[in-house]
């Protein structure tokens, strides 16, 4: 048997994995040697396709499943008996005792990872019983113990809770601590906070680090994020394409990145704080291949964009809008959902407005009541001074030529049966505004604008790369000349790199097209990047509202503070060291009918600069 | 940035018309084209095919079994089953193909607007589909068929009617998916109208369900116009049809198997045919899949 440094728990030399297509072979990782020490967190990093997550499966030999073949090389595993094996080699057997308790996973969604129709006792329970052969008994006593590890309080409690009944952070620590149950040697942790909001991806990555010295594991942990690399990792391995192009102490990573992909890789992070003593948006300066010694040319954009002297685009006063809860055998309304209370900004020409908040916030609720997608319950909205509830049915549609949204999700934002070309044509078709060949040549004009190649006109969506799919929402959106563009969240599932273009291409377009962004994020260091002013959201209402600058660099209510100390910074030596580990929500946001919020004006605290005085939530 | 745009042609950013080069590189697809078609032509040329006359009873020739006379043996009156065969396909396609039409026309429609447009609306329409699918498929048939009284035509209407309470539930869901999804949600904040929303992007995109579930009916409904034929309802005999003589055919499972074997042979393969064409279908239509 092999032999290995006596504290290591994982070496990898040159791992090649390929999968079956129907008449090829996909090389999805290349020659790939690692190791991993105990007590030692490794962070795997790359964009979505770099294989970062196959090499992951690999070491569990599951991607057997996905038709997926170790082509060679050797995966060593000290186990928890200590004894050497080959996981290159190991039989099924073998592998099934390996699985959970040498070796533990834990992945990126919990809201599917558990069963929905069993308590998560029950749950918790079965795999003891199964793993450790437990009694009912000892297993109970054995998850609180496990759940009081995880920092869950009220752990009995919890036991007879469906997931349902648990926020997307809490389901993660029970999905660590079921990982956890059986002691392992190796964790894996495959995008394990991606899914979760800011404070409590903060919470979340303090437990596994915590843990970490606990039970003197090792972490393989895999990320997109340099921002959560940094926070965690003590070495770090870039892939791109299926290799390994750099492998190094984190700080060294981060301080001097060798390659030129790690170095393209931290220019298109958005680091919090970057902006400091800058008044104006600024695009990232991007490297590529080509020019990796070299910046591009993205011009800074020093001249500001904004008409504050001219009156607001959009007024938006005291917009609350509410979801009906029905129940009761006459299906009355006896509940409702407060997702935006007595929300008020303007929009000025040319400006870009920052929305931010957790999930939950009511910030995508409030672009889609402008967006008219929602009925708002209350509260004025004024386009251009006019109140647009009470447009005709002409006015409307110029409205809506002029507020245009861009949804999230651009792979399910385009209809998969018509033509990128079709798309971008249909709003100038619905409204009118061209036809024929001229239609057809402003669709090749605004996909040039947004940076795509005009003969990709005639494609299908799913032709193209998540980014390219963006472009074509844009594009679509930018069809009718709009004034308003509504961005909710439409950079947050792209990869940092994508994320960076996607953001210069709307600085650009607001430079040139006089737009006006409201920009939907939870992603604090992007708002920073692209916003003139921000607004910060909790619970349905806007609890500060100001200038960026005087946001980010001066917060004053305590939630923006909290958000800020959260973002992981892709910086080792600005590391959060202690955090609070307690489980800290946000309060739900339905109430009984008749019982109404309380919202009260916000106090001035600077020039153009508010705060909410008053209790909201927690925060009394 | 804007300048090299007028130097290129114009492409038309229409649909690639890729579907039907899709459909015929599908070799199952053209396996079903080819059954099928075959079927048709036979029903449209059956008077020069069958070679003798189909109602003609012969006393002396009762439950023969295949010769060189009859190739596919004679029934229990002595007509010759091949001639029978041929004419029957005419009926057994038109009950088939015609009767999912008629559901589909009025389910599809009825499940669009349930789906979509929800409320009162769709309260009623989705009620009055689980009233009718509280009584047997072939009851209500039957009794659509009665009412409309005994012909071909009326038992085709009789059929599709009483199988359009599955496409409409069937419609009514896939719309509840699609409706939901951002180009959806994304095109109705442009301001385009329902209708435009409904026929561009949401009945495309359900089409796929339907029609893998049309060419399951159309079995279906091949098997319950003999049914109903059985019963008076439908064809009237002598004429005849692949479902009435596997019908009458069973009956004499032991003595005369050709009675039954053939006419259920002619069924599977037009049904197989129609799966492997509705599948072929669905893939040239849909441009993820690629060819």
């Amino acid at each position: 048997m092999a032999e290995m440094a006596a504290n290591r728990v994982i070496q990898v030399r040159d791992l090649s994995v390929s999968f079956k297509t129907l008449d090829s072979e996909v090389h999805a990782v290349r020659n790939m040697s690692f190791h991993l020490d105990r007590g030692e967190t490794l962070a795997i990093v790359g964009e979505s396709g770099s294989g970062k997550s196959v090499t992951s499966l690999s070491l569990m030999r599951l991607v057997e499943f996905g038709r997926g073949r170790i082509a060679s090389g050797e995966m060593l595993l000290r186990r928890r008996g200590g004894d050497v094996i080959d996981l290159a080699r190991a039989s099924k057997p073998v592998m099934h005792t390996v699985r959970g308790a040498d070796i533990a996973m834990i992945f990126q969604e919990p809201m599917t990872s558990l069963n929905p129709g069993f308590t998560v006792g029950w749950q918790m329970a079965e795999a003891l019983k199964l793993h450790q052969n437990m009694d009912d008994q000892a297993a109970h006593a054995e998850i609180l113990r496990l759940l009081d590890v995880v920092r869950i309080p009220d752990a009995a409690g919890l036991c007879g809770r469906y997931p349902y009944q648990l926020s997307g952070g809490m389901r993660q620590r029970v999905m660590i601590a079921m990982a956890l149950s059986c002691r392992p040697q190796v964790l894996i942790a495959d995008e394990p906070t991606t899914a979760l909001d800011v404070t409590v991806q903060a919470q979340i990555l303090e437990l596994i680090r915590e843990l970490q010295h606990e039970m003197d594991m090792g972490v393989i942990f895999i990320t997109h994020d340099m921002g959560v690399v940094a926070e965690v990792a003590d070495r770090v391995m870039v892939m791109y394409h299926g290799e390994k192009v750099e492998e190094n102490v984190s700080e060294e990573i981060f301080c001097r990145p060798g390659h030129w992909y790690t170095q393209a890789l931290l220019a298109a992070v958005p680091r919090l704080g970057s902006m400091q003593g800058l008044d104006q948006p600024a695009p990232f300066e991007l490297l590529r291949r080509e020019e990796h010694e070299a910046a591009s040319s993205a011009p800074a954009s020093a001249e500001p964009t904004v008409r504050y002297e001219q009156a607001p685009v959009l007024q938006v006063r005291d917009l609350t809008t509410r979801f009906n809860i029905t129940g009761g055998l006459l299906g009355r309304v006896q509940r409702r959902v407060h997702a935006v209370e007595k929300v008020s900004f303007d929009l000025f020409a040319g400006e870009t407005l920052g929305l931010v908040g957790e999930s939950g916030c009511g910030k995508t609720t409030t672009g889609r009541s402008l967006a008219l997608l929602e009925v708002p319950m209350g509260g004025q909205v004024l386009y251009e001074g006019q109140d647009i509830s009470k447009l005709n049915a002409g006015r409307l549609r110029t409205l809506r030529r002029n507020i245009q949204f861009i949804f999230q999700d651009p792979f399910a934002s385009l209809d998969p049966r018509t033509t990128v070309g079709y798309s971008i044509m249909e709003p100038m078709l619905v409204h009118r505004t061209a036809r024929g060949a001229q239609a057809r040549a402003r669709v090749l004009e605004l996909m040039e604008q947004c940076g795509l190649s005009p003969d990709m006109a005639g494609r299908y969506p799913h032709e193209f790369s998540g980014g390219q799919r963006q472009r074509v929402c844009i594009a679509r959106a930018l069809a009718l000349n709009p004034r308003i563009i509504i961005a909710d969240e439409s950079v947050s599932a792209l990869d940092v790199s994508i994320q960076a273009q996607i953001v210069n291409l709307l600085l650009q377009l607001q430079r040139d097209l006089g737009l006006s962004i409201l920009f939907i994020s939870h992603d604090m260091a992007v708002v920073e990047r692209i916003s003139h002013r921000v607004v910060v959201m909790y619970l349905g209402q806007v609890v500060e509202i100001g200038p960026r600058r005087a946001v980010f660099e001066d917060p004053q209510h305590p939630y923006t503070r909290k958000l800020m100390s959260a973002v992981p910074i892709a910086d080792p030596s600005r590391r959060h060291s202690e955090r609070s580990l307690l489980v800290d929500e946000i309060p739900s946001p339905v109430r009984r009918v008749g019982d109404e919020p309380l919202v009260e004006p916000l106090v001035q605290v600077g020039p153009e600069h508010f705060v909410a005085k008053h209790a909201i939530g927690t925060y009394a | 940035m804007t300048s090299s745009f007028s130097v290129i042609p114009v492409p038309a950013p229409r649909r690639r018309n890729r579907s039907w080069a899709k459909f015929r590189h599908n070799r199952s697809a053209m396996l079903g084209a080819v059954i099928i078609l075959f079927f048709v032509a036979v029903a449209i040329c059956a008077p020069w095919i069958a070679g003798q006359d189909p109602l003609k009873v012969g006393f002396t020739a009762i439950r023969k079994a295949p010769s060189a006379l009859h190739w596919f043996g004679t029934d229990e009156l002595g007509r010759d089953l091949f001639s029978r065969m041929v004419y029957g396909a005419r009926a057994s396609l038109l009950a088939g193909t015609v009767s999912v039409l008629i559901a589909l026309a009025v389910g599809v429609p009825l499940g669009l607007i349930s789906g979509y447009f929800g409320g009162l609306l769709d309260g009623c329409i989705s009620r009055v589909t689980e009233a009718l699918f509280s009584i047997p498929f072939l009851i209500l048939a039957i009794a659509l068929a009665a009412f409309l009284g005994p012909s071909l035509t009326n038992a085709m209407i009789a059929i599709g009617v009483s199988a359009s309470p599955l496409f409409i539930r069937l419609a009514r869901g896939q719309v509840l998916a699609v409706r939901r999804e951002d180009y959806v949600q994304s095109t109705r904040s442009l301001g385009a109208s329902d209708l435009r929303i409904i026929l561009r992007h949401v009945l495309p995109n359900i089409m796929p369900a339907l029609i893998v579930q049309a060419t399951i009916q159309i079995a279906v409904a091949i098997i319950a116009e003999a049914s109903l034929s059985f019963l008076g309802l439908g064809l009237q005999p002598p004429e005849p049809s692949w479902g009435s003589m596997l019908n009458t055919g069973k009956n004499f499972m032991t003595q005369a198997p050709w009675m039954s074997i053939l006419p259920g042979c002619a069924i599977f393969l037009v049904v197989f045919g129609f799966n492997l064409l509705g599948d072929g279908l669905r893939d040239a239509l849909d441009p993820r899949q690629e060819d």
